[in-house]
């Protein structure tokens, strides 16, 4: 493949990529045989529990880790073995990277300084790109007198210098304080629409992936469980695994289901689809209900949580706004009567 | 839920007795007793057996020797610092301890990165433990034993030279002996010889700070740069020495330092110029002459002083 340009040019595809580590009891599948294709310009997010694969899969769009089995394409060019200095992609680090020994204007510059650029251009490309990230007047500081949101705009914009095809983004936010993380969500969301740049962004914080993602791939174990737009996700989860992750709905597998909603199928119902009346109440009809013994009430502000034992086995939680609260008194080991639209339950796979 | 009421001493707020308790929480509020309690005894080992002696060094080297009596005078003069930069003979000495010196902390630096780098960055964790033993055991040996076994590696009819004459390199042997000044009869009596011992003997000194540092290069900011489009030697030069330097620094203070005040080696293996080790046992000793003995002690301590502020003045520091 002399060009590679042909057809259908994503910014990032997997074919079957696998990597695994250490050898013998000790291996590690940390990615199984992962298939998927992220378009130009798309701001496309991983989600997972921690050892699910997507940092690992992340750092083989960067060259970080090289496939043991499968390949990795950028624009349609096989980059499987190509070193990390040969791609056109740039990384934002989970602790930023910065490098300690140079100030931020020299982080800035850091790559030009690599692929050559004079001195007096790469400085007035870093001063455009700290404008950029609203960091002007910071230019002679050393990262070490930054502040964790400070520095996470330094290394966005050393990234961003390069003008990569791909962002790619290891749970930039995860240092920071929840103010500061929301403020920055909305900022890197109005960013990548503004560059029209491709980003990757992995994260474990379901609530993040959701609302930044145009779409979003769930990993569980090595392996891609789901990969949908981000409200498919939210509305329509496929695996039991994704109904939990995404969302944390009461998930019925099983026999229990037939038990509780007479269902074949297992199915998921989010907690905020759940009422919650005494058992004297009178239920509406049509709705699916299971009787139960409160095991705890958290109270959150706008809503609380319940969690409720049912006679059948599982254990559900209710979501309640502040506006509905119930005739139970919140305490543990009250009787209460769980009910929720037929509408509302997903089948699951 | 009425728990039986128990004594008042079980309570949690009731202030435990005892002596050492006592004497714990008073130093515990006490802070700045506390601290003098713990510096006292090593400021005290600090200023009488190092400083203290320093200074009597430095007395012993401003008095001079009556060249009749031999008796030592003790009136301050410069004549023995005179005498010892002026007379060709005693700078040369100074001059052939220097190059050695400079010479065994270059290459030292250029083996010792090398090894260091490979423990720390590539080395499996079993791997790397080997290492760490391979550098620090040989220091567990007796400096004589180590030393003369150099001789015997390096002797005419040594290990060495037989291992030259097995690979049928006999001529290149020869050849490197031939070289002017640092050639010889045969290594161990060439300056050659002496280098590669004082090498052998420091680099673990070299190695052990340098990994240290290396082990503190968090290997994100390496892959950062790679990211960035550094190639593997543009890293090496603009992220990984930078944050080695403090290692390489103080790894070469000991090799430069150790290397300035040896004695024995230059007595044991090499050619027979004398070193400014040699000359302090020398002058103090066979000769009796403290004063010049004294004078010539100060130039290693001058020297390291010269080379830090160099070091400072190329950033080395800058890092830490």
């Amino acid at each position: 493949m002399a060009d590679g340009k042909q057809g259908s040019a994503y910014a990032v595809e997997f074919k079957e990529v696998a990597r695994t580590f250490g050898t013998g009891s000790a291996l590690v599948r940390a990615v199984d045989r992962v298939s998927l294709s992220i378009q130009p310009g798309e701001f496309f997010a991983m989600l997972g529990p921690s050892g699910s694969g997507k940092t690992t899969c992340l750092r083989l769009i960067a060259g970080f880790e090289l496939p043991d089995d499968g390949h990795v394409l950028l624009e349609g060019r096989d980059v499987s073995n190509v070193p990390p200095y040969e791609r056109n992609v740039n990384t934002v680090f989970q602790d930023y990277a910065l490098f300690p020994h140079m100030t931020v204007l020299e982080n800035v510059a850091y790559g030009p300084r690599m692929r050559g650029v004079s001195s007096a251009e790469r400085f007035a490309r870093a001063r455009e790109m700290l404008d950029l990230v609203k960091l002007r007047g910071f230019e002679d500081r050393p990262p070490a007198q930054l502040s964790g949101g400070q520095k996470q705009r330094v290394a966005l914009a050393r990234a961003l210098i390069n003008q990569p095809k791909v962002l790619l983004l290891d749970e930039p936010l995860g240092a920071l304080d929840l103010k500061l993380r929301e403020e920055m969500q909305i900022e890197l969301r109005n960013l990548q629409r503004r560059l029209g740049i491709t980003f990757v962004y992995v994260t474990h914080d379901q609530g993040e992936a959701l609302s930044m993602a145009d779409r979003v791939a769930v990993f569980n174990n090595g392996r891609i469980e789901q990969l949908s737009p981000a409200r498919e996700l939210y509305a329509k989860p496929r695996t039991p695994f994704v109904a939990r992750f995404v969302g944390g709905a009461n998930v019925v597998e099983g026999e229990a289901a037939q038990r509780i909603a007479g269902l074949s199928q297992s199915f998921a119902v989010r907690p905020e689809s759940v009422q919650l009346f005494s058992t004297v109440d009178d239920v509406p009809a049509g709705l699916a209900t299971a009787d139960g013994t409160v095991l705890d009430v958290q109270f959150h502000g706008a809503t609380s949580r319940w969690q409720v034992k049912l006679d059948a086995g599982d254990t559900f939680t209710a979501t309640l706004n502040a506006g509905h609260m119930p005739r139970v008194a919140e305490s543990p080991g009250e009787r209460v009567r769980l009910a929720w639209e037929r509408g509302a339950m997903v089948i699951l796979a | 839920m009425s728990a039986p009421s128990r004594p008042a001493t079980e309570g949690f707020l009731v202030p435990p007795t005892g002596v050492l308790r006592s004497a714990a929480t008073f130093l515990y509020r006490r802070r700045t007793f506390y601290l003098l309690l713990l510096l006292v005894p090593p400021l005290l080992w600090l200023t009488t057996a190092y400083l203290a002696t320093l200074l009597a060094l430095l007395t012993q080297s401003i008095y001079s020797i009556d060249e009749f009596t031999a008796q030592i005078v003790r009136t301050p003069t410069l004549a023995t610092y005179k005498q010892l930069l002026t007379q060709p003979a005693n700078l040369d000495i100074v001059l052939r301890t220097l190059t050695m010196a400079v010479c065994v902390t270059l290459a030292a630096a250029f083996i010792a990165f090398p090894i260091a780098n490979y423990m720390v960055r590539y080395a499996s964790p079993r791997t790397k433990a080997v290492f760490y033993v391979a550098v620090l055991v040989p220091m567990w040996t007796s400096y004589l034993v180590k030393v003369y076994a150099w001789r015997l590696i390096l002797a005419k009819e040594g290990i060495l030279s037989w291992l030259f004459q097995a690979a049928g390199a006999q001529g290149v042997l020869d050849a490197i002996l031939q070289i002017p000044a640092i050639g010889g009869p045969s290594l161990a009596s060439s300056y050659i010889g002496m280098f590669i011992v004082f090498v052998y003997m420091w680099l673990p000194y070299m190695i052990l700070p340098i990994a240290a540092s290396l082990e503190r290069v968090p290997g994100s900011l390496i892959q950062a740069s790679a990211d960035l489009g550094a190639h593997p030697g543009q890293t090496l030069r603009s992220v990984i020495l930078p944050l080695v330097m403090p290692g390489l620094a103080a790894g070469s203070v000991f090799t430069f330092s150790l290397t300035l005040g040896d004695y024995i080696i230059p007595s044991i293996v090499g050619a027979p110029g004398y070193f400014i080790g040699m000359m302090v046992y020398q002058q103090q000793g066979t000769s009796g002459n403290i004063p010049l003995a004294a004078a010539f002690s100060v130039i290693p301590i001058v020297l390291i002083a010269i080379y830090l502020a160099l070091v400072k003045r190329l950033g080395a520091f800058d890092a830490m």
